[in-house]
């Protein structure tokens, strides 16, 4: 997918116009705090989970090449195959090789980010091999010819209607005056088409949600057990994962668990949880005879000792989504790339670089709600800054943002010509209020007196000009 | 407290010395009758917040280490504002961590800083508020404070010991009112659906007054109210805890 992060402010503007948007998100806005409220009400200990799920999880950092490498030894032990893969275009090239020997025809694939950042439906659909989303979100998407909008509700953007008018659309076989509008008989449907799908597909991709290092596992969570009929129908499953997906023990795997899904849908646990070790065994009764792994960075490597690292943290739940004001106002299409939010504007930089995603750090009040609901405690708004005292190296912002900001420094740091400064610019200000209290519009702030007024000083000298006054009888 | 009262420095933020000098003098009056000795350093501008949140940390620590200068030697430092304090207590001390002149400067530095409403109620325990105040009032927890520094109970225990006010709860007290600094100017849209948002809530909340510790946040959101034409008045706590609401509401005359 072409990044459009750099377009953030045109992509806001968009989103923010579009009605049907703003609807959708008006109702999970208020959805999702609420039901991870509930979730964690059930469990006393939630805040001693999240101690240790960011101790697992920054442990693991520390020390991803070890771990990394006895999970790829497990997977060999068991009869599966590892790719390692430095960029999206060696994963991309792993996994049609991988489809192309199977002489595969049409895949079956389950939830995947790393999917929609390797582009990989794009790069099987121009070798001749048909990629089928099986999530219902994801699959409604892939018939609108869209990506994700959340990291865990994908189609979390588009409305009931619109699902109607896309499947009425593409499945061209069915009774066009067949009643397709209650969400029983959308789901009876895609369950239908999905079906013959499943039973058709040559290989299987699914994404991972962790990478278990002791027995060389991956595991999914799914609400909807499309995962698992992907991974054991097909005669080959490939898994997909960035390299930090790794966690030393299947103990720890239950620990991040417990948090993972009840931080956005509050929720126990999800629906399904699937383990997948190796390829099927002698008295399994079923599973692929073929299991590969491709492990990807892309970038990722380069963050591990940087300011930037504990994001590598994230267990992608969502829940800084959820939680995000800006996310609530703007969605996932106007970050412009795979991964939207606060964890997309944390992540984004260190994978696409900053001159491709310089926006998305700055486009953030630093309210620091996500912080407060990550479930590993990413300090989302350091990375945040972390990112944006690079651009300011860099040069961005640039132009009259930056010499306001440098003038303002050197007034600040000179005390008595800021009083001066001060002084003349509450005078100018009270001047244009003409005793009114405020402005409506004011030469250079048209962002701010745009939508709002501008209260104007108070009548009288800044405070610190009448303290000294008050002080010398 | 033993003998001499303790001497506080105060730290009145840019955003006060500009727009609302009366939160400066409701300060003082607090502090001194909470049984503080208060000196205000006439160095003081700003506490390099701007060029922090936005990145620029060489401007940022030449900041850091004027007002380490300026506020050393008082008991306290104390400041009307949640951010701004939390910039001191948090963010200096990260700032100047590789700086081995001042990255102890700043460790104590911050440790003696505190935000006006804990301050009075967590370090000083006050108690003595004489007022009486006729009417509904809505507080906006700012996210600095509220986060970063866990200021959400402090003023509300102070409010309530004023006669006959009475708080009316805002639909979503944790929600972020769109100011964020640069943010609002520079992402307008957004800032502007947020500060609406708030000042919906503001208005169903039935308060005839709205109050908050940060003047960024509450500068904003007097803005929008007088832009959409509601009437209800903005103040900064302090001046209903000092009883001192002689000066019209904010972005009124
Ligand atoms: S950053 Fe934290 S809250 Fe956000 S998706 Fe990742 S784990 Fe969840």
């Amino acid at each position: 997918m072409q990044p459009r992060s750099h377009a953030f402010p045109a992509n806001v503007a968009r989103a923010l116009a579009d009605d049907g948007l703003q609807v959708a998100l008006a109702r999970t806005s208020a959805g999702f705090p609420k039901k991870r409220l509930e979730g964690i009400a059930s469990l006393p200990e939630f805040e001693l989970l999240r101690d240790q799920a960011e101790a697992i999880r920054e442990h693991v950092l520390e020390h991803l090449d070890w771990y990394l490498e006895r999970f790829a030894a497990q997977v060999e032990k068991q009869g599966g195959t590892v790719h390692w893969c430095a960029d999206a275009e060696a994963a991309r090239e792993a996994v049609l090789g991988i489809c192309q020997q199977a002489g595969a025809r049409s895949v079956t694939k389950g939830k995947s980010m790393i999917g929609e950042e390797i582009a990989i439906n794009d790069h099987l659909s121009a070798h001749g091999i048909t990629p089928v989303e099986t999530d219902l979100g994801e699959y409604i998407i892939q018939l609108r010819g869209e990506t994700p909008s959340h990291i865990v509700a994908p189609a979390l953007h588009v409305s009931r209607a619109q699902v109607t008018q896309a499947f009425r659309e593409h499945h061209l076989d069915r009774d066009p005056e067949r009643p397709l509008d209650a969400p029983r008989e959308l789901l009876g449907e895609a369950r239908d088409v999905l079906r013959e799908r499943f039973l058709a597909a040559d290989v299987g991709i699914t994404g991972a949600n962790m990478l278990v290092a002791e027995t060389g596992t991956s595991l999914i969570v799914t609400n909807e057990g499309n995962g698992d009929l992907t991974q054991t129908l097909p005669r080959v499953h490939v898994v997909l994962a960035s390299i930090e997906k790794v966690v030393p023990t299947l103990e720890d795997a239950t620990t991040l668990l417990r948090v993972l899904a009840r931080s956005i849908t509050g929720q126990e646990q999800s629906v399904y949880t699937t383990f997948s070790t190796g390829p099927r065994r002698a008295n399994d009764l079923d599973g692929p005879a073929d299991y590969h792994v491709v492990l990807l960075d892309n970038g990722r490597s380069e963050l591990l000792g940087t300011p930037a690292q504990p994001i590598l943290r994230c267990i992608r739940c969502g829940a800084c989504l959820g939680h995000c004001p800006v996310y609530q106002q703007v969605g996932g299409h106007a970050y412009g790339w795979v991964y939207s939010g606060p964890m997309g504007a944390a992540l984004t930089p260190g994978l696409l670089g900053l001159p491709e995603a310089w926006h998305l750090p700055q486009a953030s009040t630093l309210c620091g709600r996500c912080e407060d609901v990550c479930p590993v405690r990413i300090p989302i708004p350091e990375v945040l800054r972390h990112w944006r005292a690079q651009s300011w190296e860099q040069g961005q912002p640039g132009g009259v943002s930056r010499l306001a900001l440098r003038t303002w420094a050197w007034l600040a740091t000179h005390p008595r010509a800021y009083r001066l400064a001060s002084s003349l610019v509450a005078r100018v200000l009270r001047w244009r209020a003409d005793g009114s209290g405020a402005v409506g519009s004011l030469p250079g702030l048209g962002g701010w007196t745009a939508t709002r007024d501008l209260p104007v000083p108070e009548e009288g000298r800044p405070f610190l000009a009448q303290w000294q006054e008050r002080q010398q009888p | 407290m033993s003998g001499a009262p303790p001497h506080v420095g105060l730290f009145v933020t840019c955003l006060v010395d500009l727009f609302r000098p009366s939160v400066g003098f409701a300060t003082v009056r607090l502090l001194e009758r909470a049984g503080c000795r208060v000196s205000v350093p006439a160095e003081q501008t700003c506490c390099g917040q701007p060029a922090f949140s936005q990145g620029a940390r060489e401007e940022a620590r030449a900041l850091a280490r004027q007002v380490i200068e300026t506020f050393s030697g008082f008991d306290y430092v104390v400041l009307p504002s949640g951010s701004c304090a939390a910039t001191l207590r948090r963010h200096y001390p990260e700032l100047l961590a590789d700086d081995p002149a001042w990255a102890n400067r700043a460790r104590a530095l911050s440790e003696r800083t505190h935000e006006l409403t804990s301050f009075l109620a967590d370090v000083i325990q006050f108690t003595e508020i004489n007022t009486v105040y006729d009417g509904k009032v809505a507080y906006h927890d700012s996210c600095s404070g509220l986060r970063e520094l866990g200021i959400r109970e402090q003023p509300r225990r102070l409010l309530g010991l004023i006669d006959g006010l009475h708080e009316t709860p805002l639909a979503n007290p944790e929600g972020c009112c769109g100011f964020g600094g640069a943010f609002c100017v520079k992402y307008p849209g957004i800032s502007d659906r947020l500060a609406t948002d708030k000042s919906r809530q503001v208005v169903e909340s039935g308060a005839d007054l709205l109050l908050g510790g940060d003047l960024g946040c509450l500068l904003n959101l007097a803005g929008t109210l007088r832009r959409q034409g509601a009437t209800t008045e903005v103040r900064h706590v302090a001046e209903v805890l000092a009883d001192q609401t002689e000066a019209p509401p904010i972005g009124r005359e």
